[in-house]
């Protein structure tokens, strides 16, 4: 406008509840189409990489390309009985929250291959710095699903006694960070890890995890530094799930292509990748993993995926977004997609898949049970008020040892 | 005994850690190969190499951050903050972040790690290097709260700080790096290396964190303080004639309320000196304290003196700091009282 006055820009998503869902504007690049460097290439050589998508299951189910074909029937299977896992633990929890046994709850509805695929890139030992979208994480390295539930039901066996809202768990024996609840503060800590076992010497390697939105914090800034100056052997993983609560992705993104993009300033290779694609996350997980272990530095990697679900169980997506949204979504299910697959390389077939989800329910629900034998939020049996003193620091100081002498516990 | 400055004091409790424990890193700006704007890691690098001790950007979240993490692994990372006017883009990352990571993992991941960084004024820094933010720090369950008063401290503190399982932050009175200012601008301070306290034994030492230190014994009076105050607090005691305890605190959190206690019970009257801004500053937290423990045995109200509660000026400095004129009022009142 040429009226001489300036003007304000706010960025708005295309559609709003009642429109139509449209993803036209999403360019989607053909499975297989985007090449895989040597692991050891300038990152200024894969700037592409950054906006493209790199994708390796195709429309009609095959691994195509050059990402594909590193992994076997067998750990596909594995694979997908994970994200089934972690998709029936999230109906079970979600509801248990709807029936009062716990306060809150956050589902993966959708962005289960994330988690699930990026843990089978690492080794033991190695350290994630999750959010609370990364529960994958932990049932794909088979962490008992009962703890998970104990904590969420903050019962007598929570090993957190009680301390932490549901669904921030923390296991250091399955590489899982204790989870802040704080957005972004993580990311560089996840830097210092890497950092900090680069000055050991050692071999192992650490993942930060963020969210789209969260990238606008300057916690994300000094990671990405951070990890540049020092070559740190971290993976910066932005899963790009397009909505922060009810904000869209274009608020944290603004004018920048792609949130992958973001690394390039820095001099960090960037690549973006289709979350919803089990195999391609975990082939491009592999690469990060096998550059930070050459001591060639950190990858920032953006999952472009989709929350199917309640940003949380305090959240209702049909007050910002379309409903039918989910569904236009143009790079589909994760579990569909990878079902499809190994129905295809003769793996699978409709009626095991029914079988397992079947067996899968019935694991799920044993260990609920399990878990409610331990108490839920607000019957049963709970950490005492007494272990709420305890562990602020290692040895009790005075003035906690006297509040808790007042609390008469 | 070796006599050194506070610098020296604070430069050797690093060197001695770092030469007996290989987890020990020292990182922040400026840090590394010049030696700290301060000085206070000069030679570190050249001793230890630059996995040990290096620069940072400048990034105070990034440096905390990045130590968390380092913690977290299992190194014992002691940062610098190059003033603690500048600590505040790195308070999400102690208060969110440092605090409460032992507790809220119930003990899977901890953080032993120390934030050391210069604090408060009479240098002319201005409103950016001159603050006293301990209060910020004191009111956050999870961290240990340090304020050393001179060389000998410093070092045992510091070292005690660093071996430390929890976080602690380690506020060094930055007026007196180089000698026990009394709040008399307008003469020349002693040097360290002609005061008792500069002594500072060579080697390991450690002074256990949570332990006050009566300076002065007296029976009239109480004043509680820390850091640079201690010498202001005894420069307006020698003034006035009153024959105060000067309890030093060394530790703000957890606090010796033991040697508070017993001091006031002893001379049933308090004053609580420091530089920070009055309002809701530690000497609230000391105040009320000494009311609920010592309210019987109090013969007048417990006086506060500290820094106004405006910024921190340049041109005004004298007239903002709390100087021995100042302490002195307030140590008549409250025998008059």
């Amino acid at each position: 406008m040429a009226d001489g006055k300036l003007h304000f820009h706010v960025p708005e998503p295309e559609v709003r509840p009642g429109g139509t869902p449209d993803f036209s504007a999403v360019p989607i690049p053909k499975a297989g189409s985007v090449p895989r460097p040597p692991i050891d290439v300038d990152p200024r050589e894969i700037r592409d990489l950054a906006f493209s998508i790199i994708r390796v299951l195709n429309r009609t189910g095959e691994a195509v390309g050059p990402w594909a074909g590193l992994l076997s029937d067998e750990e596909l299977l594995q694979g997908l009985r994970h994200m089934m896992t972690l998709r029936a633990f999230d109906a079970r929890m979600q509801m248990a929250q709807r029936q009062g046994k716990t306060s809150f709850y956050m589902q993966h509805l959708g962005e289960e291959a994330v988690a699930c695929a990026f843990r089978k890139a690492l080794s033991p030992g190695d350290m994630n710095f999750p959010t609370y979208r990364q529960a994958g994480l932990l049932i794909a390295d088979d962490y008992p699903m009962v703890t998970m539930m104990n904590q969420i039901y903050s019962n007598e066996a929570d090993p957190l006694k009680g301390r932490q809202l549901p669904i921030m768990y923390s296991s250091k024996e399955h590489g899982f960070f204790s989870i802040s609840g704080n957005l972004a503060t993580q990311y560089i800590q996840a830097v210092g890890w890497a950092m900090a076992s680069a000055i050991s010497g050692d071999t192992k390697i650490a993942a930060g995890w963020i969210g789209d939105g969260s990238t606008a914090e300057s916690d994300f800034h000094s990671a990405l530094v951070f990890a540049s100056t020092y070559k740190a052997p971290v993976i910066l993983n932005v899963v790009n799930n397009q909505w922060a609560i009810s904000t869209f992705q274009g608020i944290a993104r603004g004018g920048s292509g792609t949130f992958a993009a973001r690394g390039l300033g820095f001099g960090i290779p960037a690549l973006r990748v289709d979350g919803n694609d089990y195999l391609a996350v975990h082939a491009v997980a592999k690469w990060a993993v096998a550059r930070a272990r050459a001591n060639l530095g950190p990858t920032l990697i953006e999952y472009v995926t989709y929350r199917a679900g309640a940003h949380s169980t305090s959240d209702d997506p049909s007050a910002y977004r379309p409903k039918a949204e989910s569904d236009a979504w143009p790079l589909g299910d994760p579990v569909i997609r990878l079902k499809n697959h190994l129905i295809l390389r003769g793996a699978w077939s409709g009626e095991r898949h029914e079988q397992a989800e079947a067996e899968i329910l019935d694991t799920v629900i044993a260990a609920q049970k399990q878990a409610e034998t331990h108490g839920t939020l607000h019957s049963g049996n709970k950490p005492s008020t007494r272990d709420m003193f305890e562990g602020v620091y290692e040895t009790m100081p005075q003035h906690i040892r006297r509040q808790r002498q007042q609390a008469g516990v | 005994m070796p006599r050194r400055t506070m610098i020296e004091a604070i430069r050797d409790a690093m060197d001695v850690s770092m030469g007996l424990d290989e987890r020990v890193v020292v990182f922040g700006e400026d840090v590394g190969f010049f030696g700290g704007v301060f000085r206070c890691t000069q030679g570190l690098q050249a001793k230890y190499g630059k996995t040990r001790c290096f620069d940072s950007p400048i990034s105070e979240s990034g440096i905390v951050g990045a130590a968390i993490g380092m913690a977290a692994y299992g190194l014992r990372p002691c940062v610098e903050v190059q003033f603690a006017d500048y600590v505040y883009p790195a308070y999400d990352q102690i208060v969110s972040e440092a605090a409460r990571l032992r507790y809220r993992s119930n003990g899977d991941f901890t953080c032993p790690l120390v934030v050391r960084m210069p604090t408060g004024g009479g240098i002319f820094g201005g409103q950016t290097h001159s603050q006293s933010p301990e209060a910020l720090f004191t009111h956050v369950s999870g961290l240990k709260v340090v304020v050393p008063s001179n060389p000998h401290d410093a070092k045992g503190l510091l070292i005690a700080a660093i071996e430390d399982p929890d976080p602690v932050i380690f506020l060094e009175p930055k007026r007196l790096y180089n000698g026990p200012f009394d709040g008399h601008h307008d003469r020349p301070v002693t040097p360290w290396s002609k005061h008792e306290l500069g002594e500072v034994p060579d080697g390991h030492f450690s002074t256990p964190l949570g332990k006050a230190a009566t300076r002065r014994d007296g029976g009239a009076l109480t004043v509680l303080a820390y850091g640079t105050m201690v010498y202001v607090a005894e420069a307006a005691v020698q003034e006035t004639g009153i024959d105060a305890d000067i309890i030093d605190l060394r530790t703000l959190l957890p606090l010796d309320l033991d040697a508070v206690v017993a001091s006031v019970k002893k001379t049933g009257r308090c004053v609580v000196v420091h530089e920070a801004t009055l309002t809701s500053g530690f000497g609230a937290e000391l105040a009320a304290l000494v009311q609920e423990h010592c309210f019987y045995h109090l013969e007048a109200p417990v006086a506060r003196v500290a820094g106004w509660d405006t910024p921190y000026p340049h041109a005004q400095e004298w007239d903002y700091f709390p100087g021995p004129a100042r302490v002195g009022r307030a140590l008549v009142e409250t025998m008059e009282a």
